[in-house]
C-alpha cells in the first residue's frame, strides 16, 4: 500500500475519488465521443511515472457512435489482466493538440506496491534520483501475484 | 500643437519643397495620418486609448502618436529626404470616441513590417511603448491591443514546450493543473522551505511554487532551496506515482547568474524553472532559448505588470503583454482568477486566456480583444490562475477557464486548519468531483456547491476547507473591464 493520502497510485483523471462504477465510465466515454475523441484501452504491470508506453489492449477506436464498444473492450482487458493497471485514454485529432485529452485509471492490482527512490550522493551537496517500481523487482506477469 | 509655420490646412503637405521646408509641422501634416489607408496583411496594427489635452484635435494627436513610435521627432528633417520615408511612418488611421468616456479615443495605428527587429520584443517595444507614452500633448495613452501579423509572428519560436507538450511530460490529461506557492513567501530556511513543498505535492498538488521575490536571500541562500526542493519534489514523486516539479524561480541579478541557476535546477533533475516579468523582454528570450535547449518547463511570474496594466487611462493593457509574452516564449503565465484577491474583471480575464491557448483569436470586444489574431500553430501557453482562490470556488474556476489551466491555491493549501497535505487532498478532490460532473453533463455552474457538499461526505479534508472558507468572496469592482459590455463582478 502506498504511503499518500489515498493510499494509492494518483495518475489520471479520477484516483482521488471513489472508484467509478461501470456505468459512471461510460459517462465519461461518451463525453469524450461527444467530442469526437478516440478512445484506447491501456495496461501495464509497471506504473513508473515516466513509463509512457503502457501496452495497448488492440487499437484506439475510431468512429464509434457510444460508450458500449469501449466498455465491452474494457471487460475483455479486465477479464485478461484483473491485476493489472488498466487505464482508458483518450485522443484528441485536432490540429494544435493532436495529443492525449483524457485519461484514468479503471482498474488495478489489489495491492500497489509503490515505488522507491534511490539517492545518488554526487558532487558536493548534488543528488541524483531514481523512482524505482518496487513491482518491477519481479519478473514480468508475476509482479501482482501474492 | 505644431504653429511655427502657421500652416492654415490640416492636409498633408505634398509639395516636397514646401513639406521638408525647416520649422514644425503638424504630425498629419507630416503624412501620419491617413483616413484612406487599408492596412495590409504584413503591418501590426495597434489600438491606443488616447486622452489628449484639453484643445488637442483627437486626429492630430492619434497621428502625433503615430509619428513618435515610429520616425517623427518634433521638427522636419532633411535627413527624412535620403529615406523611403514614407513606408517608414506609421499611419494613424481611424479615430473614434471611446464609449461613456468623455475625452477619451481609440486611435488605430498601422506600422510596417520593416519597423521590428524580427524574433525581438525589446525592439518592437521600444518603438510602440517608447517615448510616445511620455508625449505631452497627450494626457494619458493605453495600447489596448495589438494586431500581429503573421509574417513577424513567424520570426519567434514561442513558448519552449507549450501547454499539449507540458500535459505529454507531466502524464497529466483532461483536468486543470493544480498548485501552490509556498508561503510565508520570505524567511523560510532551505530545510522548511523543502517541507512545505513535500507536504503540497505528495498530499495531491502537481506543482509547487516559489514566489516572485524567492530568489537568494540571507534566510535561504538559492543552493540550498534547489537542493532541499528537488529532494521534496522526487520523494513525492516516489509516494504517488506521479510526476511532480516545483517552479524553482532563477531570477536574479544578472543573465549570468540566472543561467547558472537554471544549469542546477536542469542538473538536479527539475521539469520547470521561473523567471519574473521584471527581468525584462531580453531576459525572457534569453531564458526560453535556453529552456528550450533543455527540455524546460518555463513559468512566467508577471511581477509587476499591475504598474502598467492596471488602469484604463494609461499604460498597456495585459492583453498586449500576454501576446508579446507568448511570442517571446514562455510555457506558464499568470493570467488572473476573475473570482480570486487580485483585479480582474472575469470577461477580460478570458480574452486574456484566449490570447494564451487559442490557436485562432477571434475579435471579441466584450472580453477586450479588437482583432482577430492568427497565431500560425505558435505553441499555447498555460495559463495560471492564483491568488485568493480556494476549493470552495472550484466550480466557478472550472467554468470560466476549462481545462487548461493551472489553478493555484496557496493560503488554501497550506492555511488548512488539518495541514499542508489536507489542503492539498481538499483541492484535488473537489477538481475532480467538478471535473467528473462536468463531463457527465451536470451544469456545475448551478449545481457547483452541491457536488462540492457531496464530496466532502466521503473527503474530510474538503469538507474542513468548505467549512474554513467556503463564504470567502474578493467582490470589488474592476478597474479595468470591457468598453463595451457591462460586466458585474462574479460572486458565488
Amino acid at each position: 500500500m502506498m504511503t499518500n493520502p489515498t493510499g494509492r497510485l494518483t495518475q489520471g483523471q479520477f484516483s482521488f475519488l471513489p472508484d467509478l462504477t461501470d456505468a459512471e465510465i461510460a459517462l465519461q466515454v461518451e463525453y469524450g465521443l461527444k467530442r469526437g475523441y478516440a478512445w484506447s484501452v491501456e495496461y501495464t504491470d509497471d506504473p513508473h511515472p515516466r513509463n509512457t508506453y503502457w501496452e495497448m489492449y488492440g487499437m484506439p477506436m475510431f468512429d464509434l457512435k457510444d460508450a458500449a464498444g469501449v466498455l465491452a473492450e474494457l471487460a475483455e482487458c479486465r477479464k485478461t489482466f484483473p491485476d493489472h493497471y488498466i487505464r482508458l485514454m483518450a485522443f484528441d485529432s485536432t490540429r494544435g493538440v493532436e495529443s492525449v485529452a483524457m485519461s484514468f485509471i479503471v482498474n488495478r492490482p489489489k495491492g500497489e506496491p509503490g515505488f522507491g527512490l534511490a539517492r545518488q550522493e554526487v558532487n558536493g551537496r548534488t543528488l541524483r534520483y531514481t523512482v524505482h517500481s518496487y513491482a518491477t523487482e519481479r519478473p514480468e506477469r508475476e509482479r501482482y501475484r501474492r | 500643437m505644431a504653429t511655427a509655420r502657421d500652416v492654415a490646412t490640416d492636409a498633408v503637405v505634398s509639395d516636397k519643397r514646401k513639406r521638408y521646408q525647416a520649422g514644425v509641422l503638424k504630425y498629419r501634416q507630416m503624412g501620419y495620418w491617413d483616413a484612406d489607408y487599408a492596412p495590409k496583411d504584413t503591418d501590426t496594427i495597434c489600438l491606443f486609448r488616447i486622452t489628449p489635452q484639453d484643445g488637442v484635435d483627437p486626429i492630430e494627436a492619434a497621428a502625433a502618436v503615430a509619428g513618435e513610435s515610429s520616425t517623427a521627432t518634433w521638427t522636419v528633417v532633411w535627413t527624412d529626404r535620403l529615406t523611403a520615408c514614407d513606408s517608414y511612418r506609421a499611419k494613424a488611421y481611424r479615430v473614434e470616441p471611446v464609449p461613456n468616456a468623455p475625452g477619451q479615443y481609440f486611435a488605430w495605428v498601422a506600422y510596417d513590417l520593416v519597423l521590428f527587429e524580427e524574433g525581438s520584443i525589446a525592439n518592437m517595444t521600444a518603438s510602440l511603448i517608447g517615448n510616445v507614452f511620455s508625449f505631452k500633448p497627450l494626457k494619458a495613452a493605453r495600447l489596448e491591443d495589438i494586431r500581429i501579423p503573421a509574417a513577424y509572428i513567424k520570426t519567434f519560436k514561442g513558448p519552449p514546450t507549450g501547454l499539449v507538450v507540458e500535459r505529454e511530460r507531466l502524464d497529466k490529461f483532461g483536468r486543470p493543473l493544480l498548485g501552490a506557492t509556498t508561503k510565508p513567501k520570505l524567511g523560510l530556511s532551505g530545510r522548511n522551505y523543502g517541507r512545505v513543498i513535500y507536504e503540497g505535492l505528495k498530499g495531491g498538488l502537481d506543482f509547487m511554487k516559489d514566489d516572485e521575490n524567492i530568489n537568494s536571500q540571507p534566510f535561504m541562500h538559492w543552493r540550498d532551496r534547489f537542493l532541499y526542493v528537488m529532494d521534496a519534489v522526487n520523494k513525492a514523486s516516489a509516494a504517488t506515482g506521479e510526476v511532480k516539479g516545483s517552479y524553482l524561480n532563477v531570477t536574479a541579478a544578472t543573465m549570468e547568474d540566472m543561467y547558472e541557476r537554471a544549469e542546477f535546477a536542469k542538473e538536479l533533475g527539475s521539469v520547470v524553472i521561473m523567471v519574473d516579468l521584471v527581468v525584462g523582454w531580453t531576459g525572457i528570450q534569453s531564458i526560453s532559448h535556453w529552456c528550450r535547449r533543455h527540455d524546460m518547463i518555463l513559468h512566467m511570474h508577471r511581477a509587476g505588470h499591475g504598474t502598467y496594466t492596471r488602469q484604463k487611462n494609461h499604460g498597456v493593457s495585459f492583453r498586449v503583454i500576454a501576446k508579446w509574452l507568448r511570442l517571446a516564449g514562455v510555457d506558464h503565465l499568470h493570467a488572473g482568477t476573475a473570482v480570486g484577491k487580485l483585479e480582474g474583471d472575469p470577461l477580460t480575464v478570458q480574452g486574456y486566456y484566449n490570447v494564451c491557448r487559442d490557436s485562432y483569436t477571434r475579435q471579441d470586444l466584450p472580453r477586450g480583444l479588437f482583432f482577430d489574431q492568427d497565431w500560425c500553430d505558435l505553441r499555447k501557453v498555460m495559463p495560471v490562475a492564483s491568488g485568493g482562490i480556494h476549493a470552495g470556488q472550484m466550480h466557478q474556476l472550472l467554468d470560466l477557464f476549462g481545462d487548461d489551466v493551472v489553478l493555484q491555491f496557496g493560503g488554501g493549501t497550506i492555511g488548512h486548519p488539518a495541514g499542508i497535505q489536507a489542503g492539498a487532498v481538499a483541492n484535488r478532490v473537489a477538481l475532480e468531483a467538478m471535473v467528473k460532473a462536468r463531463n457527465e453533463g451536470r451544469d456545475i455552474k448551478v449545481e457547483g456547491p452541491e457536488i462540492l457538499r457531496r464530496a466532502a461526505q466521503f473527503c474530510t479534508p474538503l469538507k474542513q476547507a468548505l467549512d474554513t472558507w467556503g463564504d470567502i468572496t474578493f467582490n470589488y469592482a474592476s478597474t479595468d473591464s470591457s468598453d463595451f459590455a457591462v460586466t458585474p463582478a462574479t460572486s458565488a
